[in-house]
């Protein structure tokens, strides 16, 4: 907890802290309209939703905040962000700034802890091995070229990411990914226990000073090879190495695997035979969506595979809802339950279970795991399918 | 206001598989990956916990591993103010824990502390001696399992876990050494811009350890993973038949 000393003059520092973010001085033009605070998927549960942290900190009593913890439960969605008519840059400042200075005060939940630890000690805050980072490529029939071993220039380096690299269930999709780039023929390589976690999730977390140690271990790894283009499947990864990794010095052309393979749409168009005539939602990514704008590439995709139907849910594209994975979301599943007895995926696999999709397509390591939990416990979800698009590509091929 | 020492140890980190070193006595070292020993990280926490509540003066000792300035610092970042580490030349490839607690005590003795906290126990020396050993070179009493800390009138008034779930309250007079089971609070978290400001302000002591004196302590005469073995017999067919074959393998081997 922060004791009185580091609470004096906190408002007026943290105020000021504000307006070194892009847009930041906005933040002295808020209206106090409070859509931020409504359109938050968690803000009923917050004592500082942005719209309120905002008005404390006019009256120059924020110091308050340090003391309660419900900072915690916000996603970094971007949901605030999008709405708000001033523009202020509510998830990358107000919001990532308050849980950086929680962390700096020591109040900061158990379970989050663990997450920076793992990504501190072993580069994936899972606290898996690094060096078994590309294991998940040993029972595939052809080989994933590792760079340091590869000793070629390649023309796309392949930033697998945490999730993709270790989960289990988001192995399948990074393995689809690996037979899309093999039968495409596209010339790629990895960087296996070379790379460490993108760490956009433990910046959005407030843990800056981890993140600038990965992004310079990557910057590192990245300067050792040659090639023309970063492709990842990771729309956090896309994002931090897209806009956050250029800021440190580290700046290499990057796209999501979305605008990669809608690139290559034609060539994918002759293999896809189809997955049946079925229902297909797709649910936004925040980091590809609303953070970058991605709305179309996925959507070509599914739209490629013959006899689908692609039907919206009501959230959608630029109000699309939040996995619940987000901004440290993923290493707070404990504290969300206990603050709220909800999950964000449930309340999305509620509304594809409104919009009678047969499948939930998904485009983000973080959803797999997230939305198929939410399937096994949402009245009427049972008949959903929760899969990767690539996963439906490599489906349609067969 | 006490004076407390923590004395802690690198250990190797399962997050990796172990290996045998060629010579079959020990773990390969060249692969081996080290972290702070858990019940050593808890003994710096519960330090910085009496320091913030009783004030005193910390200093955080550790022999020579890999990483282990960045442990220290990180020490350093959650409170303690001092950060020694003990060289020499065999700490690398792993000493005994008899040469371990000379080593520490006869750095530790230096600071002439009230308190001297370490981990109860490692995961490369279950047998938990370092805690005792320097108490014993040392001439302190020692407590083990030790869950809390409180002074109070030049005592400590700790916590001791019992199995089953018990816990005793005892009081031990200063200096004492202790061995911590777990701190009163889990090891807090420390960002990493705390740790990089300590890695440009704050210095490590290097002291040269002059003799390792392992006397006491036992040879390893073979280290070895567990050997598969297949001895499970399924016995098949009905209840009277399993009955029956039991009956017969009990026989066999003289149970009944």
């Amino acid at each position: 907890m922060a004791d009185t000393a580091t609470k004096a003059g906190f408002t007026t520092e943290f105020y000021e802290s504000l307006f070194e973010v892009a847009d930041g001085e906005n933040i002295k033009t808020c209206l106090q309209c409070a859509d931020c605070s409504g359109v938050c998927p968690f803000g009923y549960l917050m004592d500082f939703p942005p719209g309120r942290m905002i008005a404390w900190m006019r009256a120059g009593i924020l110091d308050e905040m340090l003391d309660t913890d419900s900072v915690w439960m916000c996603v970094s969605c971007y949901a605030c962000t999008e709405v708000c008519p001033k523009n202020i840059p509510l998830t990358p400042g107000l919001m990532t700034r308050a849980k950086e200075e929680l962390l700096l005060a020591g109040n900061i939940p158990a379970e989050l802890q663990n997450a920076l630890e793992f990504s501190q000690r072993y580069g994936n805050p899972l606290g898996e091995s690094p060096r078994k980072r590309a294991a998940w490529a040993e029972d595939l029939d052809f080989d994933i070229p590792i760079m340091r071993k590869a000793k070629r220039p390649v023309d796309v380096l392949w930033f697998v990411g945490d999730y993709a690299s270790y989960h289990p269930r988001v192995q399948e999709t990074t393995k689809a990914f690996a037979k899309l780039l093999n039968k495409l023929g596209i010339d790629f390589g990895i960087l296996g226990p070379e790379e460490n976690s993108d760490g956009d999730s433990q910046r959005l977390a407030g843990e800056r000073g981890l993140f600038e140690m990965l992004a310079e271990k990557n910057g590192k790894a990245f300067g050792k090879y040659e090639f023309g283009e970063i492709i990842t499947t990771d729309p956090h990864a896309y994002n931090a190495i897209k806009n956050e990794y250029p800021k440190l010095g580290v700046e290499y052309p990057v796209r999501h695997y979305a605008e990669f393979l809608a690139e290559h749409i034609e060539e994918l168009k002759p293999l896809l035979k189809g997955v049946g005539e079925k229902k297909i939602t797709y649910h936004d990514p925040c980091y590809l969506g609303r953070a970058n704008g991605i709305y179309d590439a996925p959507r070509a995709l599914l739209e490629a595979i013959p006899d689908v139907e692609i039907v919206e849910m009501a959230h959608t594209k630029s109000t699309s809802l939040c996995c619940g994975g987000g901004g440290g979301g993923m290493w707070l599943d404990g504290f969300q339950w206990e603050k709220g007895e909800v999950r964000l995926s449930d309340w999305r696999v509620k509304e594809a279970v409104t919009a009678e999709a047969e499948v939930l397509a998904v485009a983000c390591p973080y959803e797999p795991p997230r939305f198929e939990d939410s399937t096994k416990t949402v009245a009427g979800a049972e008949g959903i399918v929760v899969r990767d698009i690539l996963e439906l590509l490599i489906e349609a091929m067969k | 206001m006490p004076n407390i020492v923590a004395l802690v140890k690198m250990v190797p980190d399962l997050v990796e598989e172990l290996e045998i070193n060629d010579s079959g006595t020990g773990l390969d070292r060249d692969w081996l990956r080290v972290i702070i020993n858990e019940f050593d990280n808890h003994a710096v926490e519960q330090a910085i916990i009496i320091k913030e509540r009783d004030g005193g003066e910390v200093t955080v000792i550790a022999p020579e591993a890999e990483g282990v300035e960045d442990m220290l610092f990180t020490t350093a970042a959650k409170g303690a103010d001092r950060m020694v580490k003990l060289s020499h030349d065999d700490f690398e490839e792993g000493v005994n824990n008899h040469a371990l607690a000379r080593a520490f005590a006869e750095k530790a003795k230096e600071y002439q502390p009230d308190l001297i906290l370490t981990g109860v126990q490692a995961n490369d020396d279950l047998d938990g001696p370092v805690g005792p050993l320097v108490a014993e070179y040392l001439g302190m009493p020692y407590l083990g399992y030790i869950c809390g800390v409180k002074i109070e009138d030049g005592k400590a008034l700790v916590c001791k876990e019992y199995p089953g779930g018990l816990t005793a309250q005892m009081e031990v007079s200063l200096p004492a050494v202790l061995g911590i089971q777990a701190g009163e609070e889990p090891p807090r978290y420390v960002a990493i811009s705390k740790v990089r400001q300590m890695m440009k302000t704050a210095e490590i002591d290097e002291h040269e350890t002059d003799e390792l004196d392992p006397d006491g302590g036992i040879a390893v005469n073979r280290m070895y993973l567990p050997e598969d073995a297949g001895r499970a017999e399924m016995i098949e067919g009905d209840e009277d038949e399993i009955a029956a074959k039991l009956i017969e393998i009990f026989k066999e081997v003289g149970a009944l």
